[in-house]
C-alpha cells in the first residue's frame, strides 16, 4: 500500500495507511493535547482534547482514532480548534478540585499544563460537584477520586495490560466513577498494586504514600537504574531529593518493562531507609556486635584468614556468593576467593535452579532462558505449564497477555487456575505432579499427527527415534488416566502449540528444587526442539531464574569448577589466561560446592566462610538447623550484606554494604541483558559499595589491585569472558546488551541457538512420567512464586510496605 | 418466585449459587452475552445480590469490576434487594405541574424511605420515572402493574395500604 500524503499546519507529511492524525502529527512534533489516549490502549475518543480541524470536514475530529485521508488538510492550533480545547478544560475544571497550591500533581499534571496553555483560570459553569471520600485504606496509594476525570487509562491498563480487573467504571452520568466493584476499597479488590495506575494518571487523583508531602517535581533528580528484586531486571527511574529517594517510576524508553512493573519494583524499594541497615562494620566481641573501624575490621579478618591459611591451608576457605550482588562484586569475589589459593566459592540460590540449568545444558549445552522477555508479545502461541508469571515474573504475564490480545493462543497446564487462566484458550486443571506425562502425550499426538518439524529434527537435532519410540505409549488416553485430562482437550492443546509457525513455553518449575523437576524441563525442551521452536525469534524456551542477578553470580564465575563465562579451570589454557592477568596461580582443582556443604555434609575441610548477601541459616532450616550450627562453629565467619540477617547474627566480622540505589555496577537479567545500575543515593553511614569492599580487603590481604571504579573491574572481567568480551559501559548506557556479544561491534544476542545448539545439535532426551516425585510440579508455582518474591529478597521485602502483601496475596496458596 | 427467594435470603443470608451456575450456563465461554446472563440472574433473585455476581464472575471468567461497571451503568439492573410493590411515581412534565413533587415526599414521609429506596420489610420500593404515559390522569404513580392517577398528596395513605 502506498503511503498517504496530507498537510498538517502547512507542512506535508508522507504516513502509513491507518495512522491516525495524532500519530501523524507527532511524527512532525506537534503536542496535540490528549487524555484518554495511551499508544498501548486501543483509541476510544472519550475525551475530546486531541481534536483538530480537518479542511471540508463538517465537524472537528478527535485526532486519536480519525486516520489520516490523502490530500487531508489539518490544523492542529486553529482558532476553532482552541475554542474547543477551552470549551472541554473548562468544563473538566467545573468539577475538579483547584487545590493546585498543594496537589502532589502539580508541576506534572496534564489538566494544570492544558489550562496553563490555554489560559483557562476558572470556569462559568457553577453547579455540582462531586463530593467523594478519599480512599487511602491501603498502605501504598491514596486515591482521591474527586481530581478523577475518567479517562479511562488505569482502567485499560488494569484490565487488558495487567490483567489484574481490579478497577472499572461504575455508574454513569454525573455519579460516574472509577473504582473497584460494590465501591470496596482498593485493598480488598483484586488490585495487584502494579502501580501503573498511578504512573499513567493525568491528574493528581491517584498518589503513592512514599511521595506525600516529599517534595515537587521539579525539585527531584531522577536517576535510571535497575530493579533489585527479580530476574527481569525492570529499567525504573528513582526519584531522589536532598539525598533521599522519594519515590520511583518505571522507565519508559527500554526494551525489558516497557513503563511496566510490579508490587515490588513499584513499592519494596523503601526497604533502603530501613531503621535496620547496617552502617558501621561490627566485630563480635564476648558473644556481642561492637563498631569498629574499616581498618580494625578489614585487619581482623586479614589476621583471621591468614591463620586459617596457616594452618589448614586454601581448602579451608569458603566464598559464598549471592545472585543479588553486582557482577562487579561477584568476579572480585570469586577473583578474591581464587587468589587465596581455592575455588571453593559458589552460591547455594543457584542449586533451586538446578533443574532448569542441569536440563537445558543437556538439551542445548547451555543454560540460560533461550529467548527475551519482549519477543513474547509476538508469539502466536504460549504454553504455560507449572508456573504462575502473574505472581513470580508479572512482566512476563503483561507480554503473555499482549500477545493474546494481538491473537495468540493460550496454553495453560496447572491444578490450580493462575492468573493468565482467565485469558486461555486451553485450560489443562492437570492432576498433582503428572505434568511429563502431559508434556509426553503431547509429544506423541504431534508426531502422531505429522505436525513435527521434520526439517529441523534432521538438521539440527539428535535422539529423535529414541524420543519417538519412547513417547509412543503417551497415546492422550492413556495420558487422560495419569493426568485427568480428556483426550480432546490435550488433543487440541497439542495442535495449538505445535501449529504455531512461534510458539513459546514458559516454566518455572526450574526454579524449584525439588527430585523430578529436571525431567519435566527435559520433556519441555523435547517438545521445542520437535517443532523447531528454536533458534528463532518469539519462540523458545522461558524457564526464568528467581533472583535479579543470579545469571550474573554465575556468568562471573562464583561457581567451583569455572571461572567467568564458565570457562573450566580444569584447562590449563584458561587457568594460565587468567593467572597471566591476575598475577596468582590458579588452583586446578574445583572447588567445594554449596550443595556439598549445606545438602551432602563435606563440611570437614572448611573452616572460614566469607558470605555476601546471603542468607542460608534463613532458607535452609533457621536458627537451630545443621546449617546454623555449622557456621557458628567455624574458626572465622565474615558476612557482607545490607542488614543484620540471621546469618549474620552468627559471623565474627559483619561488613555493611551498600544497596542497588546506593552504588554503581552491572546486574545481568534472566534474557542475559547486561545492565547498568546507577547509583543515586549516598550508602547510609559507612556502608561502602561491595566491589570497594572487597578491593580494600584484596590490598589488605596482600594482592596489588588497582581499580578506579566498577567500570575498570567490567573492563578486566570482559576481557577475560568471551560472552561479554564486547561489552564496556558506554555500550551498556543505552539499553544494555544480551551476551554473547564476543566483539565490540556485535550488537548482542536476543535469541540463543539460531543456526547451531552450544553442544552442536539439540538432544531429544527419553523422559518416563514415573521419574517424576510427587512435588514435581502444581506447587512448583506457588514455590516458584515463593522463590520469586520471598526466599532470596526476603531480607528486602520483609523491611518493605510490600512484606503483608506479598505474603498474603502473592505466596499465599 | 422472586419474593420467596427475597424472603429465604434474607432468613438465611445465602445465595444459591448452584442455582446462578444453571442460569448463566448457556452464556460460558460468551463474554458478549453477559448483559443476558446478568438478567436472568436478576430476573431469578429479583436483583443482582452480590454472591450471585461474584459466581457469575468466576464462571465467566469476567472481572467483578466488569460485571459491576455494566450492572449499575443500566438502570434495568437493582444492586438491592426490592420491594414486593415498585412505586413508580411520575416526573413527566405534565406529572409535575400537577403536583408530583407532592405525592413523591408524601410517600416517602410515609415509607420513611427515598426514592431508590426500599422499605425494610421489603414490601415497597420507591422509583421516579420520567413518564408513564398517562398524562391525563396527572398527577399519576404506578403500583407494580396498577395506575392511580388525579391524585393528591392526602389520597396516598389509603391507596398504599391496599397493598400488603
Amino acid at each position: 500500500m502506498s503511503a498517504i500524503k496530507l498537510t498538517i499546519d502547512g507542512r506535508e507529511i508522507e504516513v502509513a495507511p491507518g495512522t491516525t492524525i495524532l500519530e501523524a502529527a507527532r511524527q512532525l512534533g506537534k503536542d496535540i493535547p490528549t487524555f484518554c489516549y495511551d499508544p498501548e490502549l486501543p483509541p476510544n475518543g472519550a475525551c475530546r482534547i486531541c481534536v483538530v480541524e480537518v479542511e471540508k470536514a463538517r465537524a472537528l475530529v478527535a485526532s486519536c482514532v480519525a486516520p489520516v485521508g490523502a490530500g487531508m488538510v489539518v490544523y492542529t492550533e486553529s482558532e476553532r480548534v482552541i475554542n474547543a480545547r477551552k470549551a472541554i478544560l473548562t468544563l473538566l475544571i467545573a468539577n475538579h478540585p483547584l487545590d493546585c497550591i498543594t496537589c502532589e500533581k502539580t508541576g506534572e499534571c496534564k489538566l494544570q499544563d492544558y489550562c496553563y496553555r490555554y489560559g483557562v483560570a476558572d470556569s462559568d459553569f457553577g453547579g455540582e460537584v462531586k463530593e467523594l471520600a478519599d480512599d487511602d485504606t491501603n498502605a501504598f496509594f491514596v486515591r482521591d477520586m474527586n481530581k478523577c476525570i475518567l479517562c479511562g487509562i488505569c482502567v485499560g491498563k488494569c484490565q487488558d495490560v495487567i490483567g489484574a480487573g481490579a478497577i472499572d467504571f461504575t455508574r454513569r452520568g454525573f455519579v460516574s466513577n472509577v473504582g473497584p466493584p460494590f465501591e470496596d476499597a482498593i485493598e480488598d479488590s483484586t488490585c495487584v498494586f502494579c502501580g501503573l495506575c498511578i504512573d499513567s494518571c493525568p491528574v493528581g487523583a491517584l498518589i503513592p504514600r512514599y511521595s506525600l508531602g516529599r517534595g515537587r517535581p521539579w525539585q527531584v533528580e531522577k536517576t535510571k537504574t535497575v530493579c533489585p528484586y527479580c530476574s527481569i531486571g525492570c529499567n525504573v527511574t528513582l526519584h531522589v531529593k536532598d539525598n533521599e529517594v522519594i519515590g520511583i517510576s518505571p522507565a519508559e524508553e527500554n526494551p525489558v518493562n516497557r513503563g511496566h512493573l510490579c508490587v515490588k519494583g513499584k513499592f519494596g524499594w523503601d526497604y533502603l531507609k530501613s531503621g535496620d541497615r547496617l552502617t558501621r562494620p561490627l566485630v563480635k566481641s564476648n558473644g556481642a556486635f561492637v563498631e569498629v573501624s574499616w581498618e580494625e575490621a578489614l585487619g581482623l579478618i586479614t589476621d583471621n584468614l591468614d591463620q586459617v591459611l596457616d594452618r589448614y591451608g586454601s581448602e579451608a576457605i569458603m566464598g559464598l556468593c549471592s545472585p543479588k550482588t553486582t557482577n562487579e562484586e561477584s568476579y572480585l569475589f570469586q577473583k578474591l576467593i581464587r587468589s587465596l589459593g581455592t575455588n571453593n566459592v559458589d552460591s547455594y540460590t543457584r542449586h533451586c535452579h538446578a533443574p532448569a540449568v542441569d536440563g537445558m545444558m543437556e538439551a542445548f549445552g547451555s543454560a540460560a532462558m533461550t529467548n527475551s522477555i519482549g519477543e513474547l508479545s509476538e508469539t502466536q502461541a504460549v504454553f504455560v505449564i507449572a508456573a504462575d508469571p502473574s505472581e513470580s515474573h508479572p512482566v512476563i504475564s503483561y507480554r503473555v497477555r499482549e500477545a493474546v490480545r494481538k491473537g495468540a493462543k493460550l496454553i495453560v497446564a496447572d491444578p490450580e487456575p493462575i492468573g493468565l487462566t482467565d485469558l486461555a484458550h486451553h485450560y489443562l486443571p492437570l492432576q498433582e505432579g503428572s505434568a511429563v506425562a502431559l508434556v509426553n502425550a503431547m509429544a506423541n499426538v504431534i508426531i502422531e499427527e505429522n505436525l513435527h518439524d521434520r526439517t529441523f529434527i534432521e538438521k539440527r537435532t539428535e535422539g529423535f527415534e529414541a524420543l519417538k519410540s519412547a513417547v509412543a505409549k503417551y497415546t492422550p488416553r492413556y495420558a487422560a488416566e495419569i493426568t485427568g485430562i480428556g483426550e480432546d482437550d490435550l488433543r487440541s492443546a497439542a495442535r495449538a502449540y505445535a501449529g504455531a509457525e512461534k510458539a513459546a513455553v514458559i516454566s518455572t518449575v526450574g526454579m524449584d528444587y525439588s527430585a523430578g523437576n529436571g525431567g519435566l524441563v527435559l520433556a519441555l525442551a523435547n517438545l521445542a526442539l520437535l517443532t523447531g521452536n528454536l533458534g528463532k525469534e518469539s519462540a523458545g524456551l522461558y524457564l526464568p531464574y528467581g533472583e535479579n542477578n543470579l545469571q550474573g553470580a554465575s556468568d562471573m564465575g562464583a561457581l567451583p569448577a569455572v571461572l567467568s563465562g564458565y570457562q573450566p579451570v580444569k584447562e590449563k589454557a584458561i587457568r594460565e589466561k587468567f593467572s597471566r592477568s591476575w598475577g596468582v596461580k590458579i588452583s586446578e582443582e574445583p572447588g567445594l560446592s554449596a550443595a556439598d556443604v549445606f545438602q551432602k555434609g563435606s563440611q570437614d575441610p572448611v573452616k572460614a566462610m566469607y558470605i555476601l548477601d546471603e542468607n542460608p541459616v534463613s532458607c535452609l532450616g533457621g536458627e537451630d538447623s545443621e546449617t546454623a550450627r555449622f557456621l557458628g562453629d567455624l574458626d572465622f565467619l565474615v558476612v557482607q550484606d545490607i542488614f543484620m540477617t540471621e546469618t549474620a547474627a552468627l559471623a565474627d566480622v559483619i561488613l555493611p554494604a551498600a544497596a542497588f540505589a546506593e552504588q554503581q555496577g552491572t546486574y545481568t537479567n534472566t534474557e542475559r541483558r547486561v545492565q547498568l545500575t546507577r547509583q543515586a543515593v549516598k550508602p547510609p553511614g559507612e556502608a561502602h559499595p561491595g566491589w570497594a569492599i572487597i578491593a580494600e580487603l584484596a590490598g589488605w590481604l596482600g594482592f596489588d589491585w588497582d581499580y578506579g571504579g566498577p567500570e575498570d573491574v567490567f573492563a578486566e572481567m570482559a576481557s577475560l569472558t568471551p560472552q561479554y568480551a564486547g561489552m564496556s559501559y558506554e555500550k551498556l548506557a543505552v539499553q544494555g546488551l544480551q551476551w554473547p556479544c564476543p566483539s565490540k561491534d556485535h550488537p548482542g544476542t536476543a535469541f540463543l541457538y539460531e543456526g547451531r545448539f552450544s553442544r552442536g545439535l539439540g538432544l531429544f532426551s527419553v523422559v518416563g512420567h514415573e521419574a517424576a516425585g510427587p512435588e514435581e510440579t502444581g506447587a512448583g508455582s506457588c514455590i516458584a512464586a515463593h522463590h520469586a518474591c520471598q526466599c532470596q529478597s526476603e531480607s528486602m521485602s520483609r523491611r518493605s510496605v510490600i512484606d503483608n502483601f506479598i505474603v498474603s496475596k502473592m505466596c499465599g496458596r | 418466585m422472586s419474593t420467596e427467594v427475597e424472603a429465604a435470603e434474607k432468613v438465611t443470608g445465602e445465595i444459591d449459587l448452584s442455582r446462578v451456575d444453571s442460569l448463566v450456563e448457556p452464556y460460558i465461554g460468551r463474554k458478549e452475552m453477559v448483559i443476558p446472563a446478568l438478567q436472568k440472574v436478576q430476573d431469578y433473585f429479583g436483583y443482582l445480590p452480590r454472591p450471585a455476581v461474584e459466581q457469575v464472575s468466576k464462571r465467566m471468567n469476567i472481572p467483578l469490576s466488569r460485571l459491576y461497571g455494566i450492572a449499575t451503568f443500566y438502570a434495568q439492573f437493582k444492586m438491592k434487594p426490592r420491594g414486593r410493590y415498585i412505586i413508580r411515581v411520575c416526573k413527566g412534565t405534565a406529572c409535575h405541574i400537577q403536583g408530583s413533587p407532592k405525592i413523591a415526599e408524601r410517600i416517602e414521609d410515609i415509607l420513611e424511605i427515598e426514592s431508590g429506596e426500599t422499605t425494610d420489610d421489603l414490601r415497597f420500593t420507591l422509583e421516579e420515572v420520567a413518564c408513564i404515559g398517562a398524562c391525563a390522569l396527572a398527577p399519576v404513580i404506578m403500583i407494580n402493574d396498577d395506575p392511580h392517577g388525579r391524585l393528591t398528596p392526602d389520597k396516598i395513605k389509603d391507596i398504599l395500604d391496599r397493598y400488603q
